[in-house]
């Protein structure tokens, strides 16, 4: 999949400039460095412009989700003194980074062959029917944007998808449609697991630890 | 079975919190002043006796590699940077300890940076663990409210500190030059090696890179003694506790915390329930995580996983990721899904892996299908072999180690697809 990364295209704004907010974490993040090794602040960087962006993306109609604009980038190499095309090779090197304007939540489908073997098909599926959609596609009110992504590092969970910043584990197409249902209305679903158990032990109850697990009221 | 009394990891699944509190009251930064007195050199030696090997995917002994950082500063300063990229399919234990258990991370990172001399460390988190980063940093905020972390930290008169770093979401960040590259605010491509990082890694000062359960297992080995460690495992070269993550075809798949050269078959059975259908449904695992070549099903009856056991029959214990897959399973595609992995995640620096990873996905797409002739089995072999060893990095030897397993040991089935669409056609 290759990302789409079009520096002319119509939807780039003209300007953008971090608000006061995020101006602060701006210095602290830079302040993390060593001195002169600014540029290692650029992914936090482009990583608080989609911050920024989502949250006037949620105020505006259409509504829209966090995406890096060429003005994001020009203005984020002003401020660690760097050359623009290094901006835009980071950018466009790392997936996180939407380089093009996406959904309100963006949909992260898990495939590979971990979540495969445990269904991630049907997932995918079940959520392309609901919304009408297909991947790599928005909805026309902006609220939802779908994305085949690789592991995402939850692979005992399976099957399993992220949306925004939280994952959303142990899937089944019913459960799938129903947090696209509260997402749709703007309401919070429950993350993590959707069967309830906690993290990575075993659905059927812990094999091990059973005195700290009962101490805990798990078990 | 692993004794309770020999887990390291008692909070992996957050049955309580992760706050400094309650890690205190599990054993973490108990008078970890007194073990930064024994001295570095106490401190590697203990290291070293304990046997711990990398546990992010090499198998590197920990001690031998903390020793080849610089004993004399040059003016330079030092750095340990902790890999919690964690992106290897069927991957997950390290996000359990840092969404779960951070202060045994965090003590870690104090007393290894301490034994390699070195005054920061650098976490460098997957992108999408954002919540995992967050707990990650809460925790970090506390150690440092408590003199843990900072000047002075824990009262050892070593100061120290430790920045975590999101990544952008790039498999190859999990490389160790890659993720160095990346920290410095570029494109996470690896390095040519010499120099290696311990000479010249993270803005060209010396460097260890470890994995997080690497550091994370370092408190306890410190408090219980290399001895008790090493004396745990299947031989003085595969020891200690491991954290084994179980997915795919299993009733209950976990990750759990286990002794190192546990038959997988009592792994499977004890902790997941068994393989779906019972164990004779099985067909083949992959046991350490996507580049790890997959065992079929005879050899899994008896394999013990651990580092040597699992290189002696092909294989690795690499991540200790395990991918279990059933009789249901198509094993062609699973792999096929595998190659379309590694194209996705080649960094593209080098012709034979930029090349060879699209070039073996497109055969593995008509292996599937069976469109394809018998010698192209071995033609599609060769590519892998082009591949493996001619490369900057390992990430070219994991997209063809899959291949290479599927062709070993499932030959039969991909010359039978390729029989069969041949009638189907004709
Ligand atoms: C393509 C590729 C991806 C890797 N991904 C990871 C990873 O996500 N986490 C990790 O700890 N090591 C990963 N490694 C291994 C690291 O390069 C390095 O060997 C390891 O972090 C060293 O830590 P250890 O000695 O504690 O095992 C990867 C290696 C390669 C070639
Ligand atoms: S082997 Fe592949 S991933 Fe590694 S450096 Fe070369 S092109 Fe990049
Ligand atoms: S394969 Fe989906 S999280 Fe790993």
């Amino acid at each position: 999949m290759k990302k789409v990364f079009d520096l002319d295209a119509d939807y780039q704004p003209e300007i953008f400039e971090f608000n006061d907010k995020f101006k602060t974490s701006v210095k602290e993040i830079i302040a993390r460095y060593p001195e002169g090794k600014q540029q290692s602040a650029v992914m936090p960087l482009l990583d608080l412009v989609q911050r920024q962006v989502a949250e006037e993306g949620a105020k505006s109609t259409p509504v829209y989700g966090g995406w890096v604009s060429r003005a994001a980038m020009d203005h984020v190499a002003k401020v660690l003194d760097m050359h623009k095309v290094k901006v835009y090779e980071v950018a466009s090197f790392y997936s996180m980074y939407n380089t093009a304007p996406v959904g309100k939540y963006l949909v992260q489908f898990c495939s590979t062959t971990p979540c495969w073997l445990r269904g991630s098909e049907g997932i995918i599926k079940a959520t392309t029917e609901h919304l009408g959609i297909g991947v790599g596609e928005t909805t026309v009110d902006g609220k939802f944007s779908l994305m085949e992504v690789e592991c995402l590092g939850a692979c005992v969970n399976a099957p399993m998808v992220q949306i925004n910043d939280d994952y959303y584990e142990d899937l089944t197409a019913d459960s799938m449609t129903q947090i696209l249902d509260r997402l749709s209305e703007d309401l919070k679903p429950t993350i993590g697991s959707q069967t309830g158990r906690k993290a990575s032990m075993p659905c059927s109850g812990t094999t091990c630890l059973k005195e700290q697990a009962k101490k805990a009221g798990v078990a | 079975m692993l004794d309770d009394k020999d887990r390291i990891f008692t909070n992996l699944y957050g049955w309580e919190s992760f706050s400094l509190k309650s890690a205190q009251k599990r054993g973490d930064w108990d008078n970890t002043k007194a073990i930064l007195k024994n001295g570095r050199e106490w401190i590697i030696q203990e290291m070293k006796s304990s046997g711990l090997r990398g546990r992010g995917g090499a198998g590197f002994p920990t001690g031998l590699k903390w020793s080849f950082m610089p004993k004399k500063g040059d003016g330079r300063p030092h750095y340990l940077v902790i890999n919690a990229d964690e992106s290897e399919p069927g991957t997950c234990k390290d996000r359990d300890i840092l969404r779960n258990d951070p202060h045994k991370l965090i003590e870690g990172a104090l007393i290894a940076g301490f034994a390699m001399g070195a005054n920061a460390a650098y976490i460098y988190v997957r992108g999408e663990f954002y919540n995992e980063s967050s707990n990650l940093w809460k925790a970090i905020h506390e150690a440092y409210d408590a003199g843990l972390l900072g000047k002075n930290a824990a009262g050892s008169g070593w100061d120290f500190d430790i920045i975590v770093h999101r990544g952008g979401g790039a498999y190859i960040c999990g490389e160790e030059t890659a993720l160095i590259e990346s920290i410095e605010g570029k494109k996470g491509q690896p390095r040519n090696k010499p120099p290696f990082p311990a000479m010249a890694g993270l803005y060209s000062c010396p460097t260890t890179v470890n994995n997080v359960e690497t550091i994370a297992v370092v408190p306890t080995i410190m408090r219980r003694g290399g001895a008790w460690f090493a004396g745990l495992g299947s031989d003085d070269k595969n020891t200690g506790t491991k954290l084994f993550c179980i997915s795919g075809h299993v009733e209950n798949p976990c990750n759990v915390e286990e002794e190192m050269g546990i038959p997988l078959k009592e792994l499977i059975e004890k902790h997941c329930g068994g393989v779906r259908g019972g164990w004779n449904n099985l067909l083949a695992i992959i046991p350490g995580g996507s580049s790890t070549p997959m065992l079929p099903k005879d050899i899994c009856n008896t394999i013990r996983m651990d580092f040597d056991s699992l290189r002696e029959v092909g294989t690795g214990l690499g991540t200790a990721g395990i991918i279990v897959m059933d009789k249901s399973t198509d094993i062609v595609q699973a792999i096929c899904n595998l190659s379309h992995f590694y194209m996705h995640e080649s960094c593209g620096q080098c012709t034979p892996c930029r090349e060879g990873t699209g070039w073996v996905w497109r055969m593995m797409k008509r292996m599937v299908q069976g469109n394809a002739t018998v010698e192209e089995i071995d033609q599609l072999f060769e590519v892998t072999k082009e591949i493996e060893g001619h490369t900057i990095c390992a990430l070219g030897d994991a997209a063809a180690w899959p291949v290479q397993g599927l062709i070993k040991h499932f030959r039969p089935e991909m010359e039978r697809r390729i029989m069969e669409y041949r009638k189907m056609a004709a």
